[in-house]
């Protein structure tokens, strides 16, 4: 069904994404910039919009936006400035937010997604920088301003540096427009400019999107759906849309050009506002801040700390460490991540591919039911690379090192100490086994007779029995080893 | 010791110095002077008498233990009403802002007190500094004390009728468009609109923020260029500071005018109407430079002619954004109302008075999407052609001379029927803040038709205050006007 329908149909869409800056202070005061806490502690006179105060330009905020906007191959404006967005809204201090219009800091970039479909390079229109509001909780009714019994209104939030990226409407699939903001996140974080947690709202999503027949010169009614908070919900949202608007265009139904709002809980889309004017904001150069032209020193400065891009390192990862394409795909989703596994593979020296296993196939596991990132668990990457070294030399098996996993996981030691304490250390000196083994030899004459004329299937008979004598912490490799010698 | 309200600030500060008074007594002495006039003058929305009893006897105590914070410490001061204050009532003239306690200190504010300078209160004004009357305050108008049925000039007509009634040596005032020196003009008094970016506006509740500009109203040009002292310099609160320090303008303000250039646009005058007797004694001011030694040129500014038409696009425009704070959420009046948008709108409608509403329509309107270029863009160039029009005249002369205003101290009501003509009263001052200039009022005596005072005002370069306080200085020693029983209003 769904492939005669993408024959059927075509999808345009374009992305506004909104990003957090995680500088140290708010865009335009000296404020914290940090997320929850008590209401209103983290405010002053500047980002409270009381009369007579001054936005200040932090010059951070200005620096980690031309890094997102070089990492997105943008141009860097010679000359840029800030502009007031007039409009009314209680969480809105000044009830005109500081933003950019006509001339904003990046423009004209691109940035290349891959998936099953193949790489598609989306065009990146702008990125420019303006404040956050606070926020509003409406009490009473649905939960939204117009039925509410009265609002209250959190000020920690407004002022937080906010970047606007906006993309071409080059995006053509619900997967590519996932796989755009899930790249983007993965570049976001590996700048290092965004915490971009999107379930705390510091990474938000916009979409522009519009359904046409193929073949059709002219676009689709275009709808703005607001409101996506993750790479799921965005998936969920525009799946939604598009099936829609292609229902719609089939039924022969005029679809409204309107704003529309994700409901996470319902995975459906409703009407935003009843009244749908084209809002007039009245944009007008910000007096109180002067215009900035970042100098070229300071452009190439920037461009100097931008390090190794996302892609580059995917590929380094499989050419450096010889790793597959899932291994790639969850050892480099953030850069803390991708650091970890680094980290553990340099400690450990030998095949990085060992390392990416233990914590695909094992490490992720206990962290899964933990709920919590690898950079959160107690496991240190040397800790890992000490384990896997362990199990090398034979000093542990493979299955006696994965419950020392997950007691180093619940305690945070390291390898060896777990299995000492656990009295798992494989007793591999061949002085101590030889007595057992002699012992052992004695006892199952009959066995050892049988392995003596030949019979080589009855060695794993008297290897378990000297494993029973030592508890299992006989290396049953050496073991082996031993009774071949002695007995053929 | 008699007369102490009627010391200059630097003759007070000689006097405290002497240990001829106390900062007590001067408090005091103002109080009472206070008591006296106000009741006719209503230039107070808000006095602080005891914080300045207490401000006073601190002063006394840091000078007896020999801990002076400036040359002026114990030299009392009251602002116009729209520098934050914390703490003490700050409405702008308006209703929306009543009950507003703020939380913080301006800049200038801070700097006063740094200096040791105690608080007498806050000033009446044009609501949001909108007018050249105090007729559009939210709490009544001020009266003029060389005729109380006249006005004392707008919007700092609070700060310009107590210093010139000897309430206070010196005040704050903010000049948007004429907001210091008309009513220094029209009250006989030195008032200054220093260069745009020399004096914070961090705490100066705003208006039209690309225009405001803080500035001294006093009764000598000594005590203008130390009150500018005091307070001017950079402040990384405010972006567009001019990042240097204040130069020392005391230093050389008697060094005299011989050889300085001085342009005069006889066009303007000519044809904006400019009342006979302003003209007589602004003529004689001319001569008067002349005889210190000035060379006159007659010089074009043909981008005048625009500037009230420029400057009425541009402010609104600007205060229709900044004023759209006042929305009832979180501080100030609020009328409630069935939803957010109904409590906004009826708070607004309720708070703000007819002028206020007036310019915030016009401004919304110039802004509009489809009006922006013809409007704002077009004032914008207006603004560009001013500025080169006195960058081409300033490579010719130091100074500019004209008058302040085209009229003394019209009487109350006169001119609220027609907002036209009162917004021509600021014909010679608004093109300065278009601009960004430097300007000064000084007094040249009173005008043979009714008395009232009249003010020349001399436009200087940016950030050439030191030539324009020289002059000045010159012009009014000597006049020998101010300071003299003559220069006096007998309230």
């Amino acid at each position: 069904m769904s492939t005669t329908k993408e024959d059927l149909f075509e999808t345009t869409c374009g992305l506004e994404i909104h990003v957090e800056l995680a500088t140290a202070s708010k865009m335009f005061c000296g404020c914290k910039v940090d997320f929850g806490g008590e209401p209103n502690t983290r405010t002053c006179p500047v980002c409270l919009g009381l009369p007579g105060s001054l936005p200040v330009a932090n010059e951070k905020a200005v620096e980690y936006t031309m890094k997102i906007g070089l990492a997105l191959n943008c141009k860097i404006a010679e000359y840029s400035l800030f502009h007031r967005k007039n409009y009314f809204y209680p969480d809105m201090p000044k009830d005109y937010q500081i933003s950019q219009y006509d001339l904003p800091l990046c423009y004209a970039g691109h940035v290349d997604i891959a998936g099953d479909w193949g790489t598609t390079t989306v065009g990146i229109t702008r990125v420019h920088l303006e404040e956050d509001t606070g926020k509003s909780i409406h009490v009473g009714g649905s939960g939204r301003i117009h039925d509410s019994a009265y609002s209250l209104e959190d000020f920690n939030r407004a002022g937080t540096p906010l970047v606007e990226i906006v993309s071409e409407p080059d995006i053509h699939s619900v997967a590519e427009a996932r796989a755009f903001v899930s790249e983007l996140r993965i570049l976001l974080d590996s700048l290092g400019v965004s915490d971009v947690r999107m379930e705390e709202g510091s990474l938000r999503v916009d979409a522009n999107i519009s359904v046409r027949r193929r073949g059709e010169t002219e676009y689709g009614t275009k709808v703005e759906v607001k409101n996506m908070n993750s790479v799921r919900s965005v998936g969920r949202a525009l799946e939604y849309e598009e099936l829609r608007q292609r229902e719609a265009i089939e039924a022969g139904e005029q679809l409204v050009q309107e704003t529309r709002h994700f409901d996470e809980r319902t995975g459906t889309t409703s009407s935003g506002r009843t009244k749908e004017g084209s809002s007039d904001y009245r944009y007008f150069p910000e007096p109180d801040l002067v215009p900035f032209e970042p100098s070229a020193e300071w452009v190439d400065r920037v461009q100097s700390t931008l390090g190794e891009t996302p892609t580059d390192r995917r590929a380094r990862f499989a050419t450096e460490y010889g790793l597959g394409a899932k291994d790639i795909e969850v050892l480099t989703a953030t850069s803390a991540t991708a650091d970890w596994f680094e980290t553990a593979a340099k400690a450990y020296g030998g095949d990085a591919k060992k390392v990416a296993n233990w914590i695909m196939a094992d490490l992720y596991g206990l962290l899964n039911e933990a709920s919590i990132e690898l950079t959160e668990s107690k496991i240190a990457p040397d800790q890992l690379a000490g384990l896997v070294k362990l199990v090398d030399g034979k000093s542990i098996s493979g299955k006696q090192a994965k419950s020392v996993l997950a007691e180093m996981f619940s305690s945070g030691k390291d390898a060896d100490a777990v299995a000492k304490e656990k009295g798992l250390e494989q007793i591999s000196d061949t002085g101590a086994l030889e007595g057992i083994v002699d012992e052992v030899i004695s006892e199952h004459a009959e066995a050892a007779a049988k392995v003596r004329a030949g019979n080589l299937g009855t060695i794993g008979f008297l290897v378990g029995q000297v494993m029973k004598k030592t508890r299992g912490q006989a290396n049953p490799g050496l073991v082996n080893d031993l009774l071949r010698r002695k007995l053929t | 010791m008699t007369d102490l309200h009627w010391r200059s600030a630097t003759e007070l500060a000689g006097l405290l110095a002497n240990g001829e008074v106390s900062a007590v007594e001067i408090a005091q002495a103002l109080i009472e002077r206070a008591d006296e006039v106000d009741g006719q003058l209503h230039a107070y929305l808000h006095r602080t008498d005891e914080r300045l009893l207490e401000d006073a006897r601190a002063s006394d105590e840091r000078r007896a233990s020999g801990q002076t914070r400036s040359r002026f410490d114990g030299v009392p001061t009251a602002h116009k009403d729209l520098f934050v204050t914390k703490g003490v009532p700050t409405t702008s003239g308006s209703r929306i802002l009543e009950g507003w306690l703020p939380t913080y200190d301006g800049t200038l504010v801070k700097r006063s007190a740094q200096a040791g300078l105690p608080l007498q209160g806050k000033l009446n004004m044009d609501e949001f500094a909108m007018g050249s009357s105090t007729e559009n305050s939210g709490y009544g108008p001020s009266r003029n004390p060389w005729n109380t049925k006249s006005v004392p000039g707008g919007s700092s007509g609070g700060s310009s009728a107590l210093v010139a009634a000897g309430g206070t040596p010196w005040s704050w005032g903010t000049d948007t468009g004429g907001s210091v020196r008309q009513p220094a003009s029209l009250c006989g008094l030195v008032g200054v609109k220093p260069t745009y970016g020399l004096v914070s506006r961090f705490g100066v509740v705003a208006f039209a923020s690309s225009l405001d500009q803080p500035g001294p109203l006093t009764r000598t040009v000594t005590d203008a260029a130390a009150f500018l002292q005091i307070a001017g310099g950079h402040d990384p609160m405010d972006s567009t500071s001019i990042p240097q320090a204040v130069p020392d303008y005391l230093g050389s303000i008697s060094g005299g005018i011989e050889g300085m250039r001085i342009g005069i646009v006889t066009e303007i005058e000519e044809a904006e109407g400019t009342q006979p007797g302003v003209k007589t004694r602004v003529g004689e001011a001319y001569r008067r430079l002349e005889k210190l030694g000035a060379e006159l040129v007659e010089v074009s500014l043909p981008s005048f002619e625009f500037g009230i038409s420029a400057y009425y696009l541009v402010a609104p425009a600007e205060c229709s954004s900044n004023l759209a704070r006042y929305d009832a959420v979180r501080y100030g009046l609020r009328v409630e109302g069935p939803d957010v948008v109904s409590m906004t709108s009826r708070t607004r409608d309720e708070g703000f008075g007819d002028e206020v509403k007036r310019r915030i329509m016009l401004g919304t309107y110039a802004l509009s999407a489809g009006y922006y270029d013809a409007y704002y863009g077009k004032a914008q160039r207006v603004r560009t052609l001013t500025i080169r029009d006195l960058e081409r005249v300033f490579t010719d002369v130091d100074l500019i001379a004209t008058p302040t205003s085209p009229s003394t101290a019209f009487e109350l009501g006169a001119k609220t029927a027609d907002p036209l003509s009162m917004y021509l009263n600021d014909v010679f001052t608004v093109p300065v803040n278009l601009a960004g200039n430097a300007a000064i009022s000084v007094p040249c005596g009173t005008s043979p038709d009714d008395e009232l005072p009249v003010g020349l005002q001399l436009i200087a370069k940016a950030l050439d205050e030191t030539t324009m306080f020289r002059a000045a200085y010159a012009f009014e020693q000597d006049l020998g006007w101010a300071g003299s029983e003559e220069g006096r209003p007998s309230l």
